[in-house]
Order: structure tokens, then C-alpha cells, then sequence
């Protein structure tokens, strides 16, 4: 067995000093950037009542209320559930198609390539962002204020917090349209609406499309979110049914909803799939 | 200058346009019966939504003089005539908030790290068995997507009201979401490196730690931030069912009708998750463009 010959450290160090002599605030910085990270955490833990005995009766507990789980059962309830989840599936389709058709005209004023005035875009901007910035649930609140508890609210919530989102989606849809289309409908003697019709649309429906089928399916999830505040649908059930201890119905409810969210995930990927396959044809 | 525009003769011309009208028809007849099928489903749920337009319209003026009402002092005169006085809790809401962020700041690292952890067997080219990688994916599926909020109630109810049930809440769902995002990084890394280290004899760990590693940290530490992100939004509602953080003022406000806190609290909310979507959204610019850089 050959020796390999010992390689020499002195001579590589004065070679590349900089390999081995590093800065050091580069030496530093990692385990300086992860002690503060942690000094943070155990702050946390502190700040927001971390004790190991209280993890311990937790978990203990949780471990209790899993056993009571099983099996799933819905007892007598189970037509009110499937109306309930039906509501859920209803206030996602509703409030994500509402959203869209809102959005769409707004979405062109925040369109660069339509609007190049700043005056206009930005407002609208700034507006969409701050719809954004509040969550669903918030929404709802407000909305059970205005027309009372059930899904209507949840609807109105939906639809309210997917127009911030639609809105800055859409128009960065129409933003990386194609000019040339456009400047071929204007060529030819088409007014600004023509332009937009016949010019833009064709080019951004498909994308938008897209995004409004990816949207029902994470509303579905929303949706059922926003029935704990009050809002209707599958999560009132379920909220009711974990303040009152019912475990069995508790874990039937949760499987529920997460066969319910795989279907309409399998079911929009597909659309999905079809709309820009089409698009790929045409 | 006029140039002759060749014409077909009209019977072929004829055929072409029949079949451009037969294709054309064809497609039409499809979005029309996509559009019925669409307008059939958004009827059926208005249906079982409830919805009553004379309701919307009855209660529209409403939805406006709420944000009147929530925009007024109790002494009628305009919020931002009198800041301190439409601030007067800032004391206790921004310890609230500190209290929000410090939530989603535990709970994102606790996710990350049980996402870190499991991440490398939910990977297709790392997983050391096919039957470890099938129940850690599922495993990560059912805590993505059962929502952080329906944990909240289940934890709030073990762990007791507070916001300890909130992080909680939080890291599991951070654990599904990241752990999926965390492979689908391992599973775009280069393969070759592995090999090499492994024709060296290393172990499984090993290969993970000097050949996968150094390629997908900075994924990592991106996502983890994106997730950072979204989870301040998360924990801003953690407090309407009991679990810490500046939503429990905030139900409190809406529920008692505390007009102009609902508007305080909103703004202090939304300018607080302006500033962090900011200051991520530079700080993971900075992390890849060091990795571009080198």
C-alpha cells in the first residue's frame, strides 16, 4: 500500500492566506447570528409561559383526548354535517367567484401597461395591499357585525380578503401580458375597450383562470376556518362540537374536511391541467 | 401602391370556412356548456349559502356606517383629529403585538426545526426506506392541512387558554407546510456530491450533513423566513379562540362594540405585517443574492 505524501501546510498557507485566515466578522457572524436566534427563543419560551410541566399534563392530556377520538363517529348528526360541509364548499365557490369578477376591473387600474399614470396605480395598489394585510377571519368578524351571523357572512369575508389577493395577482397577470396583440387591435382603428377585449383578455384569461381554481381550493380551507367565528358552514360544527367535548365527532368532522379539501384538490388540479393544456394548443 | 391579395377559388374557399365555422362552433358550444355548468354550481351554492341579496342591500349602508362608526371617537369627532386618544391602549396593544410576534417567532423555529428533521426521509433520493418516507409524507399532510386554528381550539383545550397552545398550533403547522417545501428543495439537489461522499464510506448521516446540507441551507432559511411571514398573519387570529396574541384584544374590541379600538388595533395589525413582509422580503433578498454572488 502506497503512502500518499504528507501535503505541506506552510506552503499552502502562504499560497492562499485568505483560504485560511477569514475575516473576523465572517468567522463570526453564523454562530453570532444563531446565538442571537436562540437568545430569542429561549426569551419566548419565557415571555409566553413555557414550563416542562405544563408541556408534560399537555400532552398527557392530548395524548387522553386522541384515545377519545377513536374511532370517528358522527353519531345521529351525520345529514347536519354533510349539509354543513356542503355550506362550506358553497361559501368557498361563491366568495372566491365574487372576488374575481370585482377584481378584474380593478386589477386593470393597477396595471402598469394600462394605467402608466402613478396617480392612479399606486392608491389602488397601497388599497389592495391593505385588504391583504387583514386576515380572513377578520373579515368575517366584520362582516357578522353587518348582516348577522351564517354563511352569508363567511361569503362576504371570503370575497372581501380574495380581492386584495385577486387584484395584485391579476394585474401582475396583465402586466406580463404581450404588448404586440394589443398594438395590433390598435393598429387596425380599435378603441381602448377593444384593445382590452380583444387585445388583452384572450392572453390573461387562461392565467387567471388558473389562479381563481387554485384559490376555491385553498378557500376551502378558509372556509372552514371562518366558521369558528360564526360564520356558517363545517367549522361552526366543528368548533361547537370541541367546546362541548365531543371527540368522536371532533375526528370525524376533521376527516371530513380533509377528504373534502383532497377532492377539490384533485378535481381543480385536473381543471387546472385541461385550461392550460388548452392554451398550450390553442 | 396596391398589392393583389391571392383569392382561393370559392369552392375551396367554401370547404375552408365551413370547417373554420365547424371548429370554431365547437369550441363555443363547450364554453357555453362550461359557463351553464358554472352558473348551475354558483346557483346551487347561493342556495345553500344563504344568500339573500335584500339582506346585502339592507345591510350594505351598514357595512359603510361601520367603517364610519369605527373611524369616529366617542366624542364624535374624527380618529386622526386626536391620535393619543385613539391610541390610548397602545401601552398593552404593543406589548400584545410583541407577544403575537414572539409567537410566530417560536413557533416558526420549532416548525422548522421538526421540519428539518423529518424533511430528508420525506425526500425521494434520500429517504432511507420507502415505507419511512410513505408515513412521514402523510404525516406532514395531515398537519398542513388541518388548519393552525382548529389545532389552537384542540390545544387550548389540553395545554390551557394562553398563548402556549398558540405555538404550538403554529409549529405543527409550520412542521407540515415546511417539511414539504424543505424536501421538494432535497429533491432538486445535486446527487453527485453524495456519491462521492459515500464512495468514502461515510454514513447515511454523513452524506446528509457534508453533501446535501451546504446545498439547500439557504433554501431553507429563505422558506423559513416566507413562513415567518405568513405566520405573524396566523397568529394575529390565534387569540379569537383563546390562544395569545393581540387577537383576543381585538374580538374583545369587535364583540363589545369598542368602536375606535376595532380601527387601532386593525391599523397597529396591518402596519406591523407591512413592516415584517418588508424587512423579510429584504432580508431574503440579501440571503440569495449572497448566493448568486459567490
Amino acid at each position: 500500500m502506497s503512502q500518499l505524501p504528507k501535503p505541506d501546510t506552510e506552503l499552502l498557507r502562504s499560497k492562499y492566506p485568505d483560504v485560511f485566515a477569514r475575516p473576523a466578522s465572517a468567522r463570526l457572524a453564523m454562530p453570532a447570528t444563531i446565538a442571537a436566534a436562540l437568545a430569542i427563543f429561549v426569551f419566548g419560551l419565557v415571555d409566553l409561559d413555557f414550563s416542562p410541566s405544563k408541556l408534560i399534563s399537555g400532552v398527557s392530556q392530548l395524548g387522553w383526548i386522541t384515545m377519545m377520538m377513536i374511532p370517528p363517529n358522527p353519531g345521529a348528526s351525520f345529514p347536519l354535517y354533510m349539509q354543513a360541509l356542503g355550506e362550506t364548499l358553497s361559501i368557498a365557490l361563491l366568495g372566491t367567484t365574487l372576488a374575481a369578477i370585482l377584481a378584474l376591473p380593478v386589477s386593470l387600474l393597477a396595471a402598469r401597461n394600462i394605467i402608466p399614470s402613478n396617480l392612479i396605480r399606486f392608491p389602488v395598489r397601497r388599497f389592495l395591499d391593505s385588504i391583504r394585510g387583514v386576515d380572513t377571519l377578520i373579515w368575517a368578524l366584520v362582516w357578522i357585525n353587518v348582516v348577522g351571523l351564517g354563511p352569508f357572512a363567511g361569503v362576504l369575508a371570503i370575497m372581501v380578503s380574495d380581492f386584495g389577493a385577486f387584484g395584485k395577482l391579476f394585474s401582475e397577470a396583465i402586466e406580463g401580458a404581450d404588448r404586440k396583440q394589443v398594438e395590433g387591435i390598435r393598429a387596425s382603428g380599435g378603441s381602448v375597450l377593444h384593445e382590452i377585449r380583444f387585445g388583452l383578455l384572450p392572453q390573461v384569461l387562461p392565467v387567471i383562470a388558473g389562479q381563481v381554481l387554485y384559490f376555491i381550493e385553498s378557500n376551502t380551507r378558509s372556509a372552514t376556518i371562518i366558521g369558528i367565528v360564526g360564520a356558517g358552514g363545517i367549522g361552526l360544527q366543528l368548533a361547537e362540537q370541541i367546546r362541548v367535548l365531543e371527540w368522536q365527532k371532533v375526528s370525524f368532522l376533521i376527516l371530513m374536511i380533509l377528504i373534502a379539501v383532497a377532492a377539490i384538490d384533485f378535481i381543480s388540479s385536473k381543471l387546472r391541467f385541461a385550461i392550460i393544456g388548452q392554451r398550450a394548443v390553442a | 401602391m396596391a398589392t393583389a391579395i391571392s383569392i382561393l377559388p370559392a369552392q375551396q374557399l367554401a370547404v375552408l370556412n365551413d370547417a373554420y365555422r365547424k371548429a370554431v362552433a365547437r369550441k363555443r358550444l363547450k364554453m357555453t356548456i362550461a359557463a351553464a355548468v358554472f352558473c348551475a354550481a354558483l346557483l346551487i351554492a347561493a342556495i345553500g349559502a344563504e344568500v339573500n341579496l335584500r339582506t346585502l342591500f339592507t345591510y350594505f349602508g351598514n357595512f359603510i356606517s361601520y367603517f364610519d362608526r369605527i373611524l369616529t371617537l366617542d366624542s364624535g369627532a374624527r380618529v386622526w383629529t386626536d391620535p393619543a386618544e385613539w391610541f390610548w391602549g397602545w401601552k398593552k396593544w404593543l406589548r400584545m403585538l410583541g407577544e403575537t410576534l414572539l409567537i410566530s417567532y417560536v413557533g416558526t423555529l420549532i416548525g422548522a426545526v421538526f421540519a428539518f428533521a423529518l424533511n430528508f426521509f420525506a425526500a425521494q433520493n434520500t429517504s432511507p426506506s420507502r415505507w419511512l418516507r410513505f408515513t412521514v409524507r402523510r404525516l406532514l399532510e395531515f398537519a398542513r392541512t388541518v388548519p393552525g386554528i382548529v389545532f389552537a381550539l384542540i390545544f387550548v383545550i389540553a395545554f390551557g387558554l394562553g398563548p402556549m397552545a398558540g405555538v404550538l398550533a403554529i409549529a405543527i403547522h409550520s412542521t407540515g407546510a415546511l417539511g414539504k417545501l424543505f424536501a421538494e428543495i432535497v429533491e432538486n439537489a445535486d446527487m453527485k456530491p453524495v456519491e462521492g461522499i459515500r464512495s468514502t464510506g461515510a454514513s447515511w448521516l454523513s452524506c446528509m450533513r457534508f453533501a446535501v446540507l451546504p446545498q439547500v441551507v439557504t433554501g431553507y432559511a429563505s422558506y423559513a423566513l416566507l413562513r415567518f411571514e405568513v405566520n405573524v398573519r396566523e397568529a394575529s387570529v390565534m387569540g379569537f379562540v383563546g390562544a395569545g396574541g393581540i387577537g383576543q384584544e381585538f374580538v374583545v374590541a369587535i364583540r363589545k362594540f369598542y368602536y375606535s379600538d376595532v380601527s387601532a388595533i386593525l391599523v397597529t395589525i396591518i402596519v406591523t405585517v407591512f413592516i415584517i413582509d418588508i424587512s423579510t422580503g429584504w432580508l431574503r433578498a440579501r440571503l440569495f443574492g449572497k448566493e448568486t454572488r459567490r
